[in-house]
């Protein structure tokens, strides 16, 4: 079973977001990206699905100057067979150009599976997964916590909310919206990442960023309103601990 | 004289409680537009469900047998075709309204707005949404005149979409001719672990901020502490860190402690809507601007590392 995984730089979710002068965008100058944490599993995923069916698997990163490289390393240091690196500063694209982008990066590849993050935090205009499924007129599952491969099929388990989940028989080439792989996205030494890099297996096409037929503009963006209702501690960790242990007995904790 | 298409969902022959409040959304908007709220319903078996949807004016139902269960590919086939008509669609941003959305956008080219939590059509088409995890609000516009809206649950009062008016019901046949390229092979039921978190008075709950598997047993110690359990977001589950049936959010478990202690949870929408009921919630987070903050009913900005220790002495010299 062959796969593709579609992979995309997205803002570090730990780092503290600052909004640019215009305030309708984050300020992207100093901003780091990591790869969009689903990505990540829809990588383990397609990995597991290679180590038990075989196949080719092959990464797509959206570019973005140095981290996209980096990313696409670790991938081939996992086991991908082969990295391609989709233009050069394409991270704050639409998520309708970003389909367009992997759709035409898609042709005349063949393939059984394409495998992507169920989404990513800043997809104001849909789901990567789902756009590239419809786009290629194949079918699509979102919300995938794992997959098994068949003979012209695969079949996929689904979660829906409070736990329940369901599992799909779904016909073949397919896109898949990984939520989470069957086990924890895995490490990979230095070492590896570092042979990847003189490996010569990670090539670049180059990419003119698409016009954005979205239809979604943003007019401004703002930090939400924090601490509303919310009685802020001061003091170091030793106050805040005696406070906090207060509060708990105050809720009527033994 | 817009009308309102509500794609409704429901799972084991319930209506979620999306459904009802994307139905309040909707009867909000009608009112600015003069149109009608029209709710889709499909399913096998579902017309009995159509009794409940009376905050609609109209609910066009595909009953058959094709849609026992939730098609990826299926459902969004007949919500191309049902919400002809209607320019302005809202869709559950679930796990079941993924699938719908952002097909029906491609295909049909309507633009698509996600993480929706309100909707304004006063000067033209436009919404508020969560972006980074709700870390960051945005407002924005949609250019023409029609829009298909991906709401976030809890966006507003379910209640305010009940009632027990009586709506126009309109049956309409399967309009999807083609066969369905994924079978439902059936449902599975979350399993019984050896806590359950529903029933604790306190819960310790750790998100991406615990960095490290091995970090848990701090947590878990507080936990201990405190007679309660440890919970986690999301991140933390997906990492395998804690089992599933510890996590609080949507696609989890809805909890309602006396004590809610979260230790570098940022406050996604996702958790937030399995927490925002307990009684006393209190965070701790680096982030000044994580959205937990804005739940919490008190917080502490700092290191949970330098915290943990110091909660382990106050509680066990008290």
């Amino acid at each position: 079973m062959d796969s593709v995984v579609l992979l995309r730089p997205v803002p570090d979710p730990v780092e503290e977001l600052e909004l640019n002068d215009d305030g309708n965008d984050l300020d992207r100058d100093y901003l780091g990206y990591v790869l969009n944490e689903f990505d990540d599993h829809a990588l383990e995923e397609a990995l597991l699905l290679k180590e038990a069916a075989g196949g080719t698997l092959t990464v797509l990163g959206l570019g973005s100057a140095d981290e996209m490289e980096q990313i696409l390393h670790t991938a081939l240091a996992k086991g991908a067979d082969e990295a391609i690196k989709l233009g050069d500063d394409l991270s704050h694209l639409s998520v309708s150009a970003q389909t367009e982008i992997f759709v035409s990066a898609l042709e005349g590849r063949s393939y059984d599976l394409i495998l992507t993050g169920v989404q990513a935090a800043d997809e104001l205009d849909g789901q990567l997964a789902v756009r590239v499924a419809a786009k290629l007129r194949i079918p699509h599952v979102s919300v995938v916590v794992g997959a098994d491969a068949g003979d012209g099929s695969v079949r996929v388990t689904k979660e829906f909310w409070g736990g329940i989940t369901a599992d799909y028989q779904v016909q073949t080439p397919t896109v898949l919206g990984i939520q989470a792989a069957r086990q924890a996205p895995r490490y990979v030494a230095v070492s590896l990442i570092r042979q990847a890099q003189q490996s010569g297996a990670l090539s670049e096409i180059d990419v003119d960023p698409p016009p954005d037929k979205s239809g979604v503009r943003v007019v401004s963006v703002r930090v939400p309103e924090t601490g509303v209702g919310a009685e802020m501690i001061g003091g170091d960790e030793e106050a805040a601990a005696e406070k906090i242990v207060e509060i708990i007995r105050a809720a009527g904790v033994k | 004289m817009s009308d309102v298409f509500v794609v409704t969902e429901h799972l084991q022959g319930e209506l979620t409680e999306t459904s009802f409040e994307l139905i309040a959304l909707a009867r909000d908007i009608a009112a600015q537009t003069g149109g009608r709220v029209v709710a889709g319903l499909v399913g096998s078996g579902v017309i009995g469900l159509a009794a409940e949807l009376g905050g609609a004016d109209r609910i066009v139902v595909v009953d058959d047998p094709a849609f026992e269960n939730f098609s990826p590919d299926g459902h969004a086939a007949v919500y191309a075709s049902l919400i002809e008509g209607s320019p302005i669609v809202l869709i559950p941003y679930t796990s079941m309204g993924m699938d719908v959305a952002s097909a029906l956008s491609t295909t049909s080219g309507i633009p698509l707005v996600s993480f929706c939590t309100s909707i304004s059509v006063d000067d033209g088409l436009g919404a508020t949404c969560q972006l980074y995890a709700g870390k960051i609000e945005a407002d924005v516009e949609v250019a023409g005149d029609r829009a298909i809206f991906a709401v976030l649950s809890g966006s507003t009062s379910a209640e305010d979409g009940r009632s027990g008016a009586a709506a126009e019901v309109t049956r309409v046949d399967n309009p999807v001719e083609s066969e369905l390229r994924s079978t439902c092979l059936g449902l599975t039921e979350p399993e019984g672990g050896d806590v359950d978190i529903t029933s604790e008075d306190v819960l310790v709950v750790v998100g991406r901020g615990i960095e490290s598997e091995d970090n848990i047993a701090e947590a878990q110690e507080v936990a201990d502490l405190l007679g309660g359990a440890v919970a986690g977001s999301r991140p933390i589950i997906d990492q395998g860190w804690l089992a599933k049936d510890r996590q609080v959010g949507k696609s989890g478990l809805t909890v309602k402690p006396k004590v809610y202690l979260t230790l570098g949870v940022s406050g996604a929408p996702e958790h937030v809507e399995g927490m925002k009921d307990a009684e006393t919630i209190i965070a701790v987070n680096t982030d000044p601007q994580a959205p937990i903050f804005a739940v919490a009913h008190y917080g502490w900005v700092g290191d949970i590392f330098d915290l943990l220790p110091e909660l382990v002495d106050k509680l066990e010299a008290d």
